[in-house]
């Protein structure tokens, strides 16, 4: 049994394992798979101040060691979590971080303002990021400056650990993560899913309703690899590492180039035990190496 | 409670050309009465290597008898040809039993009309099984477009009246489920069908004309993860909601959704 515990902020998770937005719901869906208990924690789907219907179907389409995603943010409102999710979740072992999103910087603040008076909940994961809705989202977070706009608002309005999740969709995301450790954020988490496309030849459309998605999957961890690398020579930020996770040893690759804590996203909906088996996996390999403590591999590759 | 198992395959048949019917063996631990008819299980296809995700099919039979589950799958691309190629003895990994099935409790309900086309009569066979147990009286009222697509009949016939139809004639009446004689001579009280989106609303709208109240559809939306986590499998109820197919269907009373039969 090696130390697994590891810090993001102040915040204090068993294990360097969480579970991504937008991959594992509210937890529950995965209650008869998973001992929730057993998570460092897990990061609920995208949540804005108002419900929001999504995209229309198709939002899916399979890729080759992956999937493209189009699901547009459908959840229902903040007030609905707070009120009706949130109690359902008290009293787990694990940390519930919510991820949020919204349409201007004050949409954001005012929507972490409603998840600071959570008492269970110790952090929000920022998605500036999102390829699949117009307004906002990935808008923020390819540029420096809107990056910064919604940390900046957001860190006045929320006092807890406050974690960016970066968009891979930039030409030089070390900069981002520079500029958003200038504006107080606590932690970075990346990558959120890759822009791309699929297309039904014989029906000569797009498989997605908006004609475009978000690529998840294998497919998209060594392009993750790299950029969890850059970001971590640039930035004393603690890092989030994901992107096409499947196993332990992709775990530890991230926590090798510099991540902290590391997400299990799409994976979860091929195997729904296999946060499990990456937590055990991971402890299994320290003690097969003779490593104490998780720390000492993380960032081992400079 | 949904599982987690690779499942040994128990026997493997072939209906027709194209067409497989897997028995899986469950565990113990499994409680057989708790698999609804309708409900679904996800497929990790081996061996496909241009397959990513799972591939949902419909629960077809429960047999109580060798604890078998069966699955009755069309080849139509990688992953069902990946299961068409297993042998007796092998494993296939399944998540299951998933979402919200048919309903076998409804008062005052007493004869069925189940109508399925093509691969869609699947899950009716368990559901018809299941309602004969109970008493009531059942119809099933299959469709194809050549007799070759009619499949597992000796099994149906167990369980109630079978209706054919065929677009060619070749067996039963010709034409469409909708045009078969029996919705005019019979009066029923549930309708529910499995089978292509616009057989489904052509028969949802036969129901809603014929005044039958109760009509439930099974739908086929492309899925991701099969538990409600992603979103990915949406359908727009009657308020324009967008609502998962996977949990809170895949079978719905025709009111709940978009579809304009009861409207
Ligand atoms: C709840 C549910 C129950 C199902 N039950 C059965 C069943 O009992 N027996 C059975 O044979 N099939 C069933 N299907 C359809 C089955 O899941 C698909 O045929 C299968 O996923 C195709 O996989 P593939 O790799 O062979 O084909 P792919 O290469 O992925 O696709 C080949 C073709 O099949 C079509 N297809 C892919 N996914 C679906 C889908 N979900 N629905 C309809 N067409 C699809 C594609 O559009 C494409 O044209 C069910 C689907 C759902 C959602
Ligand atoms: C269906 C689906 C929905 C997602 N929804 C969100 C979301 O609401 N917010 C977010 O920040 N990321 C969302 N993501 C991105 C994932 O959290 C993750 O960043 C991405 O999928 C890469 O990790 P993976 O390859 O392990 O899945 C979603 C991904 C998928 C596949
Ligand atoms: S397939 Fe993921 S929510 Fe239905």
């Amino acid at each position: 049994m090696a130390k697994l515990q590891v810090n993001i902020g102040a915040l204090s998770l068993q294990n360097p394992v969480l579970t991504a937005s937008g991959t594992f719901g509210y937890g529950l869906e995965f209650a008869d798979f998973v001992d929730l208990n057993r998570l460092g924690g897990f990061v609920v789907k995208g949540t804005t101040l108002r419900p929001r219907e999504g995209n229309d179907y198709p939002r899916m389409a399979e890729t080759t060691g992956g999937m493209l995603n189009c699901v547009g943010l459908q959840n229902p409102g903040v007030e609905h979590f707070c009120q009706h999710i949130y109690p359902q979740l008290k009293g787990l072992k694990s940390e519930v971080i919510v991820n949020v999103s919204g349409s201007s910087p004050a949409d954001y603040a005012a929507c972490a303002r409603h998840i600071d008076a959570l008492e269970e909940v110790h952090a929000i994961e920022l998605n500036i990021s999102c390829p699949n809705v117009k307004d906002g989202g990935m808008a923020f977070g390819v540029t420096c400056e809107g990056a910064a706009s919604v940390v900046r608002e957001v860190r006045k309005a929320y006092s807890k650990t406050l974690i960016v999740k970066l968009s891979p969709n930039v030409t030089d995301i070390a900069s981002i993560a520079r500029a958003v450790e200038a504006e107080g954020a606590d932690a970075v988490s990346l990558i959120n899913t890759l822009m791309g496309m699929s297309v039904d030849i014989e029906r000569r459309c797009s498989r997605l309703s908006i004609g475009t998605g978000g690529l998840s999957g294998p497919c998209v961890k060594p392009v993750a690899l790299r950029m969890v690398s850059q970001v971590a020579k640039a930035v004393k930020l603690p890092i989030i590492g994901l992107g096409g996770i499947m196993t332990a040893e992709d775990a530890i690759e991230f926590l090798m180039v510099g991540a902290t804590a590391v997400q299990i996203g799409t994976a979860n909906f091929i195997d729904p035990a296999v946060t499990m088996k990456v937590v055990d996996g991971i402890d299994r390999w320290l003690d097969d190496h003779g490593i104490a403590d998780v720390h000492d591999i993380i960032g081992v590759i400079g | 409670m949904k599982y987690s198992h690779s499942l040994v395959v128990a026997a493997v048949e072939r209906p027709r050309e194209g067409y497989v019917l897997l028995k899986l063996r469950l565990p113990a631990e499994v409680s057989l009465s708790d698999i609804e008819p309708g409900q679904f299980v996800e497929l990790l296809a081996p061996r496909a290597p241009h397959t990513f995700l799972r591939r949902p099919i419909s629960v077809n039979f429960v047999d109580y008898a060798d604890r078998t589950l069966w699955l009755l799958i069309h080849e139509v691309g990688e992953g069902t040809r990946a299961f068409s190629a297993l042998s007796p003895g092998d494993k296939l990994d399944c998540v299951y039993a998933l979402g919200h099935g048919f309903p076998i409790d409804l008062p005052e309900a007493e004869s069925y009309l189940l109508v399925g086309g093509g691969v869609g009569t699947a899950p009716l066979l368990y559901y018809g099984s299941l309602l004969h147990e109970q008493g009531r009286k059942v119809t099933f009222l299959l469709g194809g477009r050549r007799s070759v697509d009619l499949m597992q009949l000796d099994d149906f016939g167990r369980y109630g009246r079978v209706c054919l139809t065929t677009e060619d004639g070749s067996t039963g009446e010709r034409g469409f489920v909708t045009a078969h004689s029996v919705w005019a001579t019979e009066h029923f009280d549930v309708v529910a069908t499995c089978g292509p989106k616009p057989m489904m609303m052509a028969v949802a709208a036969k129901a809603a004309e014929v005044g039958i109240d109760s009509c439930y559809a099974s739908l086929e939306n492309l899925m991701a993860c099969g538990l409600g986590a992603c979103l990915c499998c949406v359908e727009k109820n009657a308020d324009g909601h967008n609502v998962c197919v996977c949990k809170e269907g895949p079978v719905f009373n025709v009111r709940q959704l978009s579809w304009q039969s009861y409207k």
